[in-house]
């Protein structure tokens, strides 16, 4: 996968990202983001005993839960559609690359650019933090864990948003498949556990099959994983009883096979792709 | 013959129920330019999508330098431009030129002097979103002209381009054959095909109507050829009743004669003596050897 002409094709779309403002405009939003929060949620510093990097880092998870995929969407949606509809597909097609060395390609260069956009915003976050309200070592951690995740969130959207852009017909279709896997996996499937645990009562779904669902969804997968291994972080978002029900390997683990599958799919589809 | 570095046997191609190719056969050899000529939807860019390897193929067979479409090798030795060449506007013409030499592997791409060698010097890192239709067309030549290719295949090259900006294209298309390249050209150009290549094929509705040089195929059309003899004042009625031609405005007569009864025809107007002022000949043109191809129920 790995190879010269994959690099090739992720330097031309790292180009596309920096003319087009994309990495820039990702890089603000963030920024912002992670600045408003660090601030509006410093209130809970003293009650709650631990410094305010921890309470940042405890808001930013909740909003790189949002802001990761949505950003990943936004980059990969019209990865295969925009090419397709603006006519320059077949003529990549015809050179000696394989689909899965293009694909590959696109998703180093949308890789790093997410990496940068999250490394950037939570670490000015987190400096601003650490230098207000103070940092500990564990709070380091836990603010070196949550860009590290965020990232992997974004790739389980960029690889998704692939292949979405390779089923649909054209890059709005794309679109407006991409909003709707976004609703699914980041607001509607965490409502549909809700009501399925009140409507359980408690019951066996409660204790056994939910912890598991939970973690099965990517979103809420990062999200254990980032409360799950900071108690001080659990202390402040108030999630560690779901988290607590299920193995410590079980969050990495969705959020490491969730870009690998989606990367699969992602080149199945696009292999049927005719341009 | 072992040099026939694309050859196409039996070629067909279902869309749904339609036939879009019908059992078509076609050779192109090493240095030989090819028109492929048909309407639109007779099956020219299906043919050259099933030689790229980008629609699976319904029967038939393909060979690109003996590798099947599609396969690395195959893909390796074709050059494309397909019609109405697009890029990604945000890129230069030397970022997507260079980005094109790394995909097919060639380390040492001479990018300026190849963006120079079309035309595009100055433009060289100019945005391809600033660029004119002409200039895309140009840029999707110099991507063609990468690594010496077995096989172009160019679909509708001269499309939006200005007289002189065909004329060099040609002349690069030229270069390329006579450097062993194996030249296939989709046209509906048909008046600059005729003067560029070597031989012509007609498709229509997805099969091959005719597949020769111009000369043979209009000699088996046969074709009449017209002669406009121009009169000495007064005397256009004499000739018109001696040659059995049709007058038209008032001194000149039209005689429309076979192939082979074109000397004779000649012969007898030079015997006519002072009576004839002018004479001129119009062999038929492209354009009536194809209506005569694609339109007739002939395969």
């Amino acid at each position: 996968m790995m190879t010269p002409r994959s690099f090739a094709i992720a330097r031309a779309e790292m180009l596309i990202l920096r003319r087009n403002r994309w990495l820039f405009m990702a890089t603000l939003i963030m920024v912002l983001f992670a600045l408003a929060l660090t601030f509006a949620g410093s209130a809970p510093t003293g009650s709650l005993g631990v410094d305010m990097l921890t309470v940042s880092v405890a808001s930013m998870t909740t909003l790189s839960v949002y802001l990761a995929p949505l950003l990943a969407l936004m980059m990969s949606f019209d990865a295969v559609a925009g090419d397709r509809d603006r006519g320059s597909l077949s003529l990549i097609l015809s050179y000696p690359a394989g689909r899965g060395e293009l694909l590959f390609g696109k998703f180093l260069a949308h890789l790093a650019a997410l990496g940068f956009a999250m490394t950037i915003g939570f670490g000015t976050a987190g400096a601003v933090a650490a230098y207000y309200g103070g940092a500990g070592a564990e709070s380091l951690v836990s603010l070196l864990r949550l860009i590290g995740t965020s990232v992997l969130l974004g790739a389980v959207f960029l690889v998704l948003g692939y292949a979405l852009s390779a089923l649909s017909g054209s890059a709005t279709g794309a679109a407006g498949l991409s909003a709707g896997l976004w609703l699914v996996f980041v607001v509607l499937y965490d409502l549909g556990l809700l009501g399925a645990v009140v409507m359980d009562a408690g019951g066996v779904f409660t204790q056994k099959i939910f912890p598991w669902a939970m973690v099965a969804n990517p979103a809420d997968a990062f999200r254990v994983w980032n409360i799950a291994a900071s108690d001080s972080v659990a202390i402040t978002s108030g999630m560690a009883g779901a988290a607590s029900a299920l193995p410590g390997w079980a969050a990495p683990l969705s959020l490491v096979i969730w870009p690998v599958a989606g990367f699969l799919l992602a080149r199945a589809a696009f292999r049927r792709v005719e341009p | 013959m072992t040099d026939k570095v694309l050859t196409i046997r039996g070629a067909s191609k279902l869309r749904g129920k339609t036939q879009t190719l019908c059992d078509v056969d076609l050779d192109v050899a090493a240095g030989e330019r090819v028109a492929l000529l048909g309407h639109n939807g007779a099956g020219k860019s299906t043919l050259m999508k099933l030689i790229l390897g980008l629609t699976p193929m319904s029967g038939g067979e393909i060979r690109i330098d003996g590798a099947k479409p599609g396969s690395a090798a195959a893909r390796k030795a074709t050059a494309f431009l397909p019609e109405a060449v697009s890029f990604h506007p945000a890129l230069t013409g030397r970022e997507l030129l260079t980005m094109f030499a790394r995909l097919s592997g060639e380390k040492r791409a001479d990018i300026a002097g190849l963006l120079d060698r079309v035309g595009l010097g100055d433009a060289i890192d100019r945005r391809v979103g600033a660029y004119s239709k002409g200039m895309r067309q140009r840029l999707g030549l110099a991507q063609v002209l990468l690594g010496r290719p077995k096989v172009a295949l160019l679909d509708e090259p001269t499309s939006g381009l200005d007289p002189i900006s065909r004329q060099d294209l040609y002349a690069i298309i030229d270069e390329l054959a006579a450097n062993g390249t194996a030249v296939l050209i989709a046209s509906h150009a048909l008046t600059e095909v005729e003067a560029r290549t070597d031989r012509i094929a007609i498709l229509r509705k997805g099969v091959k109507v005719a597949d020769d040089t111009l000369a043979n195929l209009s000699a088996a059309a046969g074709l009449p050829t017209k002669l406009r003899v121009v009169a000495k004042s007064g005397c256009a009625d004499q000739i018109a009743a001696e040659t059995g031609g049709a007058r038209v405005n008032g001194v000149s007569v039209e005689i429309t004669c076979g192939p082979d009864q074109k000397m004779d025809e000649l012969r007898r107007i030079a015997a006519m003596g002072d009576t004839v002022a002018d004479i001129e000949m119009t062999p038929p043109r492209l354009e009536d050897l194809y209506r005569h191809y694609a339109k007739e129920g002939r395969v």
